[in-house]
C-alpha cells in the first residue's frame, strides 16, 4: 500500500539503533551506561521482531518480544546488583579499573 | 505508519539513542533512555502491537529505567566521566569497521523481499490473541521464564545484600 513506511525502513532503523548501542558498549567507561547501551540493543531487536510480525501477519514475533522483555528485566536486576556489590568493594564504576578478571 | 510520521519519529529516536550513548552524565543518559523507549512504544502502536507497546512503557520505562536511576542516585554517580582522545590508528580502524558494517547491512536490506501482505488476522496485536499464543504454543518457554525471574530475584538479593 502506498503512503506507509515499508518493512525495509523499520529494519534499517533497527540496525541503526543496534549499531548505536554496540558503539556505546565499546566506547563508554561507566558500567551503568554500558548497561543502558545493552538495553538499547535489546530494544532494537524488539523493533525487528514487531516489524516482521506485522509484515508476516503472525503473532509469534510479539510473543518473542514478551520473552525478551522478561529476560531484560532479569538481566537489569542481576546486573545492577553486581554493580552495587562491585562499588561497595572497589568504590568505582569505571570499567578500566575493574580488571581483576583480565589475564 | 505514514512516511512523514515515520521519518520524524525515526530522527527523534536516533537522536535520543545517540544522547544515551554520548552524554557524559549517566543521569542524562537514563533520561534519554526513557525518551528512546517511549518513542519505540509509539512505533509498536503503529505496527499494530498495542499490548507490546503498553508493556514497553510499564516494564522498561516504568521499572527498568527507574531501577537504573535508583542505582545512579544510590551510588551518587553524578560526576561525568573522562574520556581519553583516541589516536589516529584507532580512528582509522573505527571508520573502516563502520563502513564495512554499513555496506553489509545495506546489501542485506536490499535483498529483503516484502512478503505479499496476507491481510492481518482479526484481533492482531490484541491481548487475547497474544495470550492465546503464549498459553498454547509457548507454554513451556513461559513457565521457564517464571523460573528465570525467580533465579534473578534470588540472585539480585544474594549479590546486593551485605550479609546473608
Amino acid at each position: 500500500m502506498p503512503g506507509t513506511a515499508p518493512l525495509t525502513w523499520y529494519l534499517g532503523l533497527s540496525a541503526t539503533l543496534f549499531a548505536i548501542g554496540a558503539v556505546g558498549v565499546l566506547v563508554r567507561r561507566n558500567v551503568i551506561v554500558i548497561f543502558m547501551a545493552i538495553e538499547l540493543m535489546l530494544n532494537a531487536v524488539n523493533l525487528t521482531f514487531v516489524a516482521l510480525a506485522r509484515s508476516l501477519g503472525s503473532m509469534d514475533g510479539q510473543v518473542i518480544v514478551f520473552f525478551v522483555m522478561s529476560v531484560a528485566a532479569a538481566e537489569a536486576a542481576v546486573g545492577l546488583a553486581i554493580i552495587i556489590a562491585m562499588f561497595r568493594n572497589r568504590e568505582t564504576t569505571n570499567a578500566d579499573e575493574l580488571v581483576t578478571l583480565r589475564w | 505508519m505514514s512516511v512523514p510520521l515515520f521519518l520524524l519519529l525515526a530522527v527523534l529516536l536516533v537522536a535520543a539513542a545517540l544522547t544515551v550513548v554520548a552524554h557524559p552524565s549517566p543521569v542524562y543518559s537514563a533520561c534519554a533512555l526513557v525518551v528512546t523507549l517511549f518513542l519505540l512504544s509509539v512505533f509498536f502502536v503503529g505496527l499494530d502491537a498495542q499490548l507490546v507497546a503498553v508493556l514497553q512503557v510499564i516494564v522498561y520505562a516504568g521499572a527498568i529505567v527507574v531501577l537504573f536511576l535508583f542505582v545512579i542516585m544510590l551510588l551518587n554517580l553524578t560526576q561525568t566521566e573522562q574520556r581519553p582522545t583516541p589516536g589516529a590508528p584507532l580512528v582509522a580502524v573505527a571508520v573502516g569497521g563502520g563502513v564495512a558494517v554499513v555496506t553489509l547491512v545495506a546489501s542485506a536490506l536490499r535483498r529483503v523481499t516484502t512478503p505479499s501482505a496476507p491481510g492481518l488476522p482479526a484481533g492482531f496485536g490484541e491481548t487475547a490473541a497474544l495470550a492465546r499464543r503464549l498459553f498454547t504454543a509457548y507454554l513451556l518457554p513461559f513457565e521457564l521464564t517464571s523460573i528465570l525471574l525467580l533465579v534473578a530475584i534470588v540472585g539480585a538479593v544474594g549479590l546486593a545484600k551485605r550479609r546473608l
